[in-house]
């Protein structure tokens, strides 16, 4: 009797893991997308607007996780169980590209749709920003040069930094390192601060070295970042200019070297902190994984990413339609990214 | 004799005494005690109490939407389509629904966005000037869609006019429920300075009223309509989950539980599988999360954001409950019973399903609901998944991408649009929270009623 319970028990189980291992023989017949919380929600609003206008294909599923972890995600491999799309706030990097081609994925299509900013900003209450790279970087830094010698930051004040700054407790929520937005970040912001205080034989990194008392890293999403401005209502906050369009109501946005950020000060360039917006398709997974082209196709057309299309009204900054037509040229010719 | 009477009697009164002096200090440790033990209940219910209060009171004015009644007109000028195609004779299956998606497709391609605009200007009291993106944003960007579907399943309504309930906007919902600060400067709303008059005109003649917002049930998530976003997505999927969970946690939780107790000898081996099940049992949930994703997904290669995988990671969660629960409801059934029955001549086998396992029916159905309803709350493991994607349809099968309800929640709270959804987000807590108090009320209700019978 015990044997035939026993066994019983182990045919229930193996019953469940072939059924299982059956289903999932079938091919997967959803797009399944993930990476950058900036993009999520662009890309879920083509994900709907694709699943309304084709009906012949499901609506494809949009998952987040961050650049970084999106990109980890595509670059898992081939096959079922691995995503067919991953959004990027930032370009793929040499050794994600390393690390998709040792796992298979070597047919890399990116696709660039449209620009983003990243705007700082403060709880509505709070004083007027007009913030220079260079102010962020002595607030933000582990160490400053103070009259030609580096020390350990003795900012405490925005004042302190510069006169015309609100005399305000120094605290910032900045993106974790999984975001594409840290990079911009860095490159855009910290970066030429770092340059515009021009330090004479700096020690290595010593442009990224930040303080760790008075910033807080966002893994999460703009939300949390929010949450966090609520919370302390001193600290300034890095956020898309999407999510700040949408609670103009209790944030007040800092300009950056004078320039208030808009849809159009960022479409001509003037405001500083831009990035372009990608997706990365896995070339392997077309024809497999049905209406994988006409995701592209649709997401790069006129009534999306366009000008004067849904997301634009969204947020996104369109790109102009000529680079539009080339990114989606290059698509379609197969054309990959590789390591160099 | 009465010397020695006497010593006793005074050493007695002494005790007595000693006694006395010691009550009032024993009657006020208990009144401490038990002055403890109120506040410690109220502190717990105070705690409830505020939870509930705050959700339920963010929560509620989600369940009433903003909907304008008003006339759509499904002009023949602007929806510029043939007519629907016929199947023809001769024609095969598959050269039809070729055929007939062509026509979706063009029918798709209609601005349908003017459809809704002239609809919404149906409703504009006369002397208002409104532009035509100004009047769109008054309602929800995923009524076009609704128009559409319409017409695609009945056709013959082109150039008909039809009585109209449109959704608004999350924007005009917002605003008129004072969710955005009325008192905002222009440069700080959402709504241009003519929508948002507009929207308060229409209140007040009685074409916008706010209804019960069923669509919260019925309606799969969306971010580019926010405004109809439904929980439809999350509570199938849970409910998929759940069903994995009990079909299969409950079937080897009972069968484990019943071997160990009944019929395995007690040993090392028996021992250490005991220690196991309670080690098990005090797994985070997030490992079982990421042991899902590794072996579920990677390794069986199931598909990500799946209820079937969701229900697998679950299952193993819910296991060790239910055969702690189940093992202890055994060992509690005295021994006597389970002498008469083999000293009748049963077997061992007919002395557990005839005879203890009855007995014990309440106490496993208990522990099932309890652990089923835990399991539905559970969220972490889900997150490592895949099942926090946004995913706008409702899952088939098991085995379909899917959302539930404890991730619904999750990613409502990192929607973009604040103001609309920390309203809802709180009501999709209160969706959870019913769905789960009705389950432990039913399993509290079984108990009695099964105690009962007995």
């Amino acid at each position: 009797m015990r044997v035939a319970l026993l066994a019983g028990a182990a045919t229930a189980l193996l019953a469940v893991s072939l059924g299982a291992t059956g289903a999932s023989a079938q091919s997967r017949d959803t797009i399944q997308i993930a990476g950058s919380s900036t993009v999520l929600p662009f890309a879920s609003i083509v994900a709907e607007e694709f699943g309304a206008a084709f009906p012949e294909f499901n609506t494809p599923v949009v998952g987040s996780g961050g650049s970084g972890g999106g990109l980890r995600q595509f670059c898992e491999g081939v096959g079922e169980g691995t995503i067919d799309i991953a959004n990027a706030s930032r370009p793929i990097k040499q050794g994600e590209i390393e690390a998709c081609n040792a796992a298979g994925v070597n047919d890399i299509r990116e696709v660039q749709f449209g620009y983003d900013g990243i705007v700082f900003a403060v709880n509505i209450d709070q004083g007027d920003f007009a913030l220079e790279p260079e102010h962020v970087f002595r607030a933000i830094a582990a160490q400053v040069p103070v009259d030609g010698d580096l020390v350990d930051n003795p900012y405490t004040s925005w004042n302190e930094i510069d006169a015309s700054l609100p005399d305000q407790k120094i605290a910032l929520a900045i993106p974790a390192s999984n975001h594409g937005t840290r990079e911009v970040f860095e490159e855009r912001v910290t970066g030429p601060g770092c340059e515009a205080l021009a330090v004479a034989d700096a020690p290595e990194g010593y442009c990224n070295n930040f303080r760790q008392d008075v910033v807080i890293e966002i893994a999460g999403d703009y939300t949390e970042t929010l949450a966090r401005l609520q919370s302390d209502p001193a600290t300034l906050g890095v956020f898309g200019l999407s999510f700040y369009d949408q609670n103009r109501d209790t944030l007040k946005v800092a300009t950056i070297s004078g320039v208030e950020p808009s849809l159009e000060t960022i479409a001509s360039g003037d405001y500083p902190v831009s990035r372009p917006l990608f997706f990365y398709v896995k070339g392997e997974h077309i024809e497999v994984v049905p209406g994988l082209e006409e995701y592209v196709q649709f997401f790069l057309s006129e009534q999306m990413a366009g000008a004067g299309g849904l997301l634009e009204e969204a947020g996104l900054i369109p790109a102009p339609a000529e680079e539009t037509d080339a990114v989606l040229e290059a698509f379609l010719a197969g054309e990959t990214v590789s390591a160099e | 004799m009465t010397d020695s009477f006497t010593v006793s009697s005074s050493g007695a009164e002494r005790r007595r005494a000693r006694i006395r002096a010691g009550l009032g200090r024993r009657h006020l440790f208990e009144r401490i005690f038990r002055g403890l033990g109120v506040l410690a209940i109220l502190i717990a219910l105070a705690l409830v109490g505020s939870l509930f209060w705050m959700v339920i009171s963010k929560g509620y004015p989600a369940f009433t939407q903003a909907n304008l009644e008003t006339e759509v007109y499904f002009d023949p000028d602007i929806i510029k389509v043939d007519p629907p195609p016929q199947q023809q004779p001769g024609q095969s299956a598959a050269d039809f629904r070729a055929q007939r998606l062509a026509w979706q497709r063009q029918v798709t391609m209609s601005n349908w966005n003017r459809v809704v605009e002239q609809a919404v200007r149906a409703a504009v009291p006369p002397g208002l000037e409104i532009t035509a993106r100004e009047a769109t944003a008054l309602v929800d960007a995923g009524e076009r869609h609704r128009l559409r579907d319409i017409f695609v399943e009945n056709p013959g309504l082109l150039g008909e006019r039809l009585p109209f309930t449109m959704l608004a906007s999350a924007d005009v919902d917002n605003w008129l429920k004072g969710t955005i600060d009325r008192d905002l400067p222009d440069e700080r709303q959402q709504l241009s300075p003519a929508t948002r008059a507009l929207a308060d005109q229409l209140l007040e003649s009685g074409a916008i009223q706010f209804k019960f917002a069923w669509h919260i049930f019925t309606n799969v998530d969306s971010r580019s309509a926010p405004a109809s976003a439904g929980l439809a997505g999350g509570l199938v999927g849970s409910l998929y989950m759940m069903l994995v969970v009990v079909l299969l946690a409950v079937p080897i939780g009972v069968a484990s539980a019943i071997y160990l107790e009944e019929f395995a000898p007690k040993n090392r081996l028996t021992d250490l599988i005991e220690v196991n099940i309670n080690n098990l049992a005090a797994v985070p949930s997030i490992v079982f999360g990421l042991f899902g994703a590794a072996v579920f997904i990677k390794y069986i290669g199931l598909p990500l954001s799946a209820p079937i995988v969701g229900g697998l990671v679950l299952t193993l969660m819910t296991l060790p409950t239910i055969i702690i629960a189940t093992r202890s409801s055994l060992r509690a059934v005295p021994p006597s019973l389970r002498q008469a029955a083999l000293g009748l001549g049963a077997s061992r086998t007919q002395m557990v399903f005839h005879h203890v396992l009855p007995v014990t029916l309440p106490g496993i159905l208990t522990a099932t609901i309890i652990g089923v309803a835990q399991a539905l709350g559970e969220t972490a493991p889900l997150l490592l998944i895949g099942m926090n994607a946004f995913v706008a349809a409702v899952p088939g099968t098991p085995f379909d991408q899917s959302t539930a309800l404890p991730a619904q929640i999750y990613l409502w709270q990192g929607n973009e649009n604040r103001n609309f959804f920390e309203a809802r987000t709180s009501a999709a807590i209160m969706v959870l929270l019913t769905l789960m108090i009705t389950m432990n009320a039913i399993a509290v209700l079984l108990r009695q009623r099964l105690e009962r019978l007995k």
